[in-house]
């Protein structure tokens, strides 16, 4: 039986994990690559970079990042941010990351995902969806791009289902309303969208506690569960979170004691 | 590890980089070549997954393609991964008319869009994440997890090919080994220390028929 994957996300900024709230007050968390490795020993299933350096002077520090990230973990990889045009995409590709995940320039270009998805295959494009429910509404998002900080109207169940059709491998939702408040997924948000389209889904944003992971697979129906602070702040390691899934008759690889 | 010299099948279709870095940390001196000579004058031999069936099949449509049948007749060790499995068959679904190797009779099926797992959920396709196998073969560990990414499986002629089936809805086919053949259909240099020890006795001396 296929696993839920459970995926330890690293924010980095110009070499260096950070974490912050509603992507705000960034601070350190350590070094990537050290921590892709101890997240990788523990039983993370995928590792995520999302890279928020401003700079594209400091991009080379990315790529440097991923080769070694990619030389020594051996489970997928995927990374995020400031991905625009081709070129990004191959080169995160050729430094060795598995997957690029890509926001803002689906929105400015939707074809880029189709074009992508056919130069490299649909399993190395992954659609990152920042989603921020409409205030005084209940059911109904719109998709956020640059950070969370432009709205852009897109209504984002219509939106996932548009990056699906073009060939998106998998979508990386993350509801803006509950990163980083440990409050828990946005479950209504993650459970529409996964109704909505046939491809992955992997939940992000909000998780403080064990059971927020376990409400992401058995409320929201995610494929996978992003997380950060929880990990980076250790609170918990992924061999308790997975411990605790099993014990919970969620379906996970179990972590392996070498 | 003396393991001699891996080459590593390099069609230009994809990003390989990882499948050499797996070898290399398992102590091989491995080498990415799309040069027929170089390709003969390994001692191990590597066909990862890379583009889409079609574009491998023409790939391998000329002496490349010529270099990796008469390695695999000259019983040297061979090894097959995702797309590098599946070109060993005669034809896919996912490229009709398209010739693969041909070196087992047999075909490459697209997975049903209506698969149900045992409690009557959805499952996706491309089947995407970490799966099980069932296996006996010596080469691996009943139950191992694995790391898949595929909507494709292959469905060999002769049922003895398979040593290893996984269940996605159904069971299918997730690894065969004949002889100096040895291909699966996940990824084992992005499965941990799974990948890792199915790598190491590909360098070593296991007989895997």
């Amino acid at each position: 039986m296929l696993a839920k994957r459970i995926i330890p996300c690293l924010d980095v900024k110009d070499g260096r994990v950070v974490k912050g709230v509603n992507f705000v007050g960034l601070r350190d968390a350590g070094d990537p690559v050290e921590s892709a490795q101890r997240y990788s020993a523990g039983g993370a299933d995928e590792i995520t970079f999302l890279d928020i350096t401003a700079s594209h002077e400091n991009r080379r520090t990315l790529f440097d990042l991923v080769d070694q990230t990619a030389s020594t973990v051996a489970v997928p990889l995927t990374v995020g941010g400031g991905v625009r045009e081709r070129r990004d995409v191959s080169e995160l590709l050729h430094a060795g990351a598995d997957k690029v995940s890509i926001n803002s320039a689906a929105v400015a270009n939707p074809t880029f995902i189709r074009d992508m998805a056919e130069a490299y295959g649909a399993q190395a494009i992954v659609v990152a969806i920042d989603a921020k429910r409409i205030p005084g509404e209940t059911d109904k998002w719109t998709v956020y791009t640059h950070g969370g900080r432009r709205d852009t109207g897109l209504d984002a169940i219509a939106w996932a289902k548009r990056m699906a059709d073009y060939g998106a491998g998998e979508i990386l939702l993350t509801s803006m309303d509950r990163d980083g408040t440990q409050d828990g997924y946005d479950l209504v948000l993650t459970r529409a969208v996964v109704d909505a389209i046939s491809i992955p889904v992997i939940a992000s944003g909000g998780v403080g506690t064990l059971a927020h992971v376990r409400d992401g697979f058995a409320a929201g129906g995610a494929d996978a569960a992003l997380a950060a602070s929880i990990f980076h702040d250790g609170h918990y390691t992924v061999a308790e979170v997975k411990e605790y899934l099993l014990d919970q008759g969620v379906c996970v690889r179990p972590p392996e004691r070498n | 590890m003396t393991t001699g010299r891996v080459a590593i099948v390099d069609l230009g279709l994809g990003n390989l980089h990882s499948v050499a870095k797996a070898f290399e940390r398992a102590g091989a001196n491995a080498e990415l070549s799309s040069d027929p000579d170089v390709l003969l004058r390994a001692d191990r031999l590597v066909m990862p997954g890379q583009g889409a069936f079609k574009e491998c099949a023409h790939a391998l449509a000329g002496e490349i393609g010529e270099a990796v049948r008469s390695w695999i007749d000259s019983g040297r060790p061979y090894l097959g991964i995702c797309l590098g499995m599946q070109v060993l068959f005669e034809s896919s679904d996912e490229a009709p008319g398209e010739k693969g190797l041909g070196v087992f009779s047999g075909s490459v099926k697209r997975f049903a869009t209506d698969l149900r797992d045992a409690e009557g959920g959805r499952l996706k396709v491309p089947h995407i994440g970490w799966n099980q196998i069932e296996s006996t073969h010596p080469v691996f560990e009943n139950e191992e997890w694995y790391y898949f990414v595929h909507s494709y499986y292959c469905v060999p002629d002769d049922e003895s090919l398979v040593v290893a089936t996984t269940d996605y809805g159904a069971p299918f086919c997730s690894a065969i080994a004949r002889d100096n053949v040895l291909a699966c259909q996940f990824h084992p240099e992005k499965s941990q220390h799974a990948g890792a020890r199915l790598i190491g006795h590909f360098l070593g001396d296991v007989s895997w028929s």
